[in-house]
């Protein structure tokens, strides 16, 4: 047998004295990473195949678990880092690329947390959420110039289909086959529930979910999975997926031993087939073969839908968005590089990109500077962790944002980042029919809810502080945020002054 | 009346409910006292198949039951919708293990029969199996 030179980066630590032997931690590993020993009476575990998910923690009634890193180590070298040795380990074996999922671990900036929120003090009053309005409601689409009134001088607003939420926020896309039945019908139904949207995804629309139609965004992406006319119907607004956060430039690889079952169906590919999206959309090679498409999508919905373009956050984002603004785009979703996946090449996911904060703030003050602003709505993602960070990306110029690693984790994932194994335990990122189970649509739908109402009372904190009542008056309002321990290229780039100034 | 109701499509068959089953009914404050290196004294049983399909049964607390007309000592009596079992008169002849199409009694460590009471027997508002369950696969309602 070779050498194996790869050491588990977990243990898990068992309190014998707490252990009942009860073989619940045995049951929900889909790793198989413990096991009852008849010969010891006694629990046992291979740590070599954990991926610290926590299901068997979570699940131990008594307590008896725990996981740990271990401290196992290499000669400390600060270039020559564990991972770095263990990945070349890993490669020189398979001689094949390293895959990862969900963003990036890597201690890159986080923007979001060297910005700082204003508050009221004394010269312009607060106010108080709990006695006053607070509007959190937005319409996403094109707005127009100027008021336009019809014969009878009434104002004309329904020139363009608008997008409707009552809270700034939407579940971007993850594909029926990324992610289990179960978790996309907990984000359907807790969409209804909240008024906002979900995304399908490029893997169609199962036909289950088309009840929710009213609150599904239904994308096309460049493998064109499960597109027909029905699908584009059903669909509240149409998505172009021209690029993912984690993984800009290149395509995706659902493998074939995902496409099995209604994955299938809903994709309109053989079962067991790799439903592989090409790296580029083949008809878009410029703004005008995108435009083609928009108004290929608009001309088959009958203009009653609006359409998102998706685009990565990339070195050129602002002149990219530029061009999706004049291709007839309603709406322009940029994801950053933070952003989840369910599979991509490590090195893709580690080093391509630019932060979602960096990219909405040059492309707001690009498309206000070209005074098209108007023309487009614009939605982020690619890590957004809470109401702050909301908060900070409307003020920044953001009509809403996306989140899917915080609905993901609402649900229980733990951010193992094992998607790309298909053995997720708390049965979000797989298709195994008994892990699927695993997650009770009722108690995630309910969960996402509790998530964005919370995050709704809190944002609505945050307005009053700062004297507004409205989510409108709070886009792009520049003034409301300060750097702290930037540079003053950083704050030129965000347009925000530092604290203090 | 409220009963225990299993969806079997949520089931995971984890066999936590046995557990918090045998706690809820042990009399210790502790789950660690009451299961450590002691063998099961659940009142709910996981039924595994190959399959996949897993499923806990407990008693149904049937509207006609033949634990009932079964018991020799007279021991099991009708409680308004409840069956129980009365402790002093059990003489555990398993008459009500025979006639039980469900499984539902066993022998307790208190060598008597014991059944599931809803945890109406040991000072619970709900039952432990359901209060535990991780995916709602258990619950207690009106049906």
């Amino acid at each position: 047998m070779a050498i194996n030179y790869i050491y588990p980066e977990y243990e898990v630590v068992r309190n014998y004295d707490r252990c009942i032997s009860c073989r619940v931690c045995e049951r929900q590993c889909a790793n198989l990473v413990h096991h009852y020993d008849t010969k010891r009476g006694k629990m046992i575990c291979d740590e070599s195949k954990c991926v610290a998910c926590h299901r068997c923690v979570a699940l131990c009634p008594t307590r008896a678990l725990k996981i740990v890193k271990s401290d196992h180590t290499f000669k400390e070298n600060a270039n020559w880092t564990g991972e770095k040795i263990t990945n070349i380990y890993r490669q020189a074996e398979s001689g094949g690329v390293l895959l990862a999922s969900m963003g990036t671990p890597k201690n890159y900036p986080v923007y979001w947390d060297k910005i700082l929120i204003n508050a009221s003090q004394v010269t312009n009053p607060s106010i108080d959420p709990l006695r006053e309005p607070m509007e959190t409601k937005v319409f996403l689409g094109h707005k127009n110039d100027k008021i336009v009134r019809d014969q009878y001088g009434r104002i004309k607003c329904d020139e363009t289909p608008q997008l409707e939420l009552q809270v700034p926020v939407m579940f971007s896309a993850m594909s029926y086959g990324s992610i289990s039945y179960n978790a996309h019908k907990s984000l359907a139904m807790a969409s209804k529930k909240l008024g906002i949207y979900y995304n399908t995804g490029e893997g169609g629309l199962h036909e289950d979910f088309y009840e929710y139609g009213p609150n599904t965004i239904v994308q096309i992406a460049s493998g064109r999975f499960g597109v027909h006319p029905d699908y584009l119907k059903a669909g509240a607004a149409l998505e172009i997926k021209m690029g993912q956060g984690a993984k800009p430039g290149i395509g995706g690889h659902l493998p074939g031993a995902k496409i099995v079952g209604d994955v299938s169906k809903t994709r309109m590919i053989p079962e067991g087939s790799d439903a592989i999206s090409p790296a580029p959309h083949h008809d878009i090679y410029s703004i005008e073969d995108l435009r083609q498409l928009v108004y290929t999508l608009k001309e088959a919905t009958n203009y009653t839908k609006p359409v998102i373009v998706k685009i990565a956050a990339v070195h050129n984002v602002s002149a990219i968005a530029s061009g999706v603004a004049r291709s007839g785009a309603d709406i322009i979703a940029i994801d950053g590089f933070r952003g989840g996946t369910g599979a991509a090449p490590a090195a893709i996911r580690d080093n391509v990109g630019i932060p979602i904060e960096l990219a909405l703030a040059s492309v707001d003050k690009r498309l206000r500077d070209e005074g098209i602003r108007n023309d487009v709505s614009l939605v982020v993602g690619g890590s957004i962790r809470s109401s702050a960070d909301i908060v900070k990306a409307i003020a920044l110029g953001a009509d809403a944002v996306y989140i899917a690693t915080s609905a993901l984790i609402a649900l229980g994932c733990h951010l193992c980042r094992s998607c790309h194994s298909g053995r997720c335990n708390w049965g979000i990122a797989t298709q195994r029919p008994d892990l699927v189970k695993r997650l009770n649509p009722e108690i995630g739908s309910e969960k996402l809810v509790n998530l964005i109402h919370a995050w709704q009372h809190e944002i609505k904190e945050m307005m009053g502080g700062m004297g507004i009542n409205s989510i409108e008056a709070l886009r792009g309002n520049r003034a409301m945020l300060r750097g702290i321990g930037l540079t003053r290229e950083e704050l030129d780039i965000l347009g925000i002054k530092h604290a203090g100034e | 009346m409220k009963r225990v109701y299993v969806n079997e499509e949520w089931c995971l068959g984890c066999h936590l409910c046995e557990y918090n089953c045998a706690f809820a009914n042990s009399n210790e404050d502790d789950m660690i006292l009451a299961c450590k290196d002691k063998s099961l004294d659940a009142r709910i049983t996981i039924e595994d198949r190959d399959d996949g399909v897993h499923f806990a049964v407990n008693c149904r607390e049937c509207k006609d039951p033949l634990c009932l007309k079964s018991c020799i000592a007279g021991a099991i009596f009708r409680d308004g919708d409840m069956i129980r079992i009365d402790k002093d008169r059990c003489v555990l002849c398993y008459s009500c293990i025979m006639a039980c199409p469900y499984g539902a009694l066993r022998p307790t460590k208190e060598k008597v029969m014991g059944k599931c009471e809803l945890c109406t027997d040991n000072g619970r508002k709900t039952p432990a199996c359901v209060e535990g369950c991780p995916n709602k696969a258990i619950v207690f309602e009106e049906r």
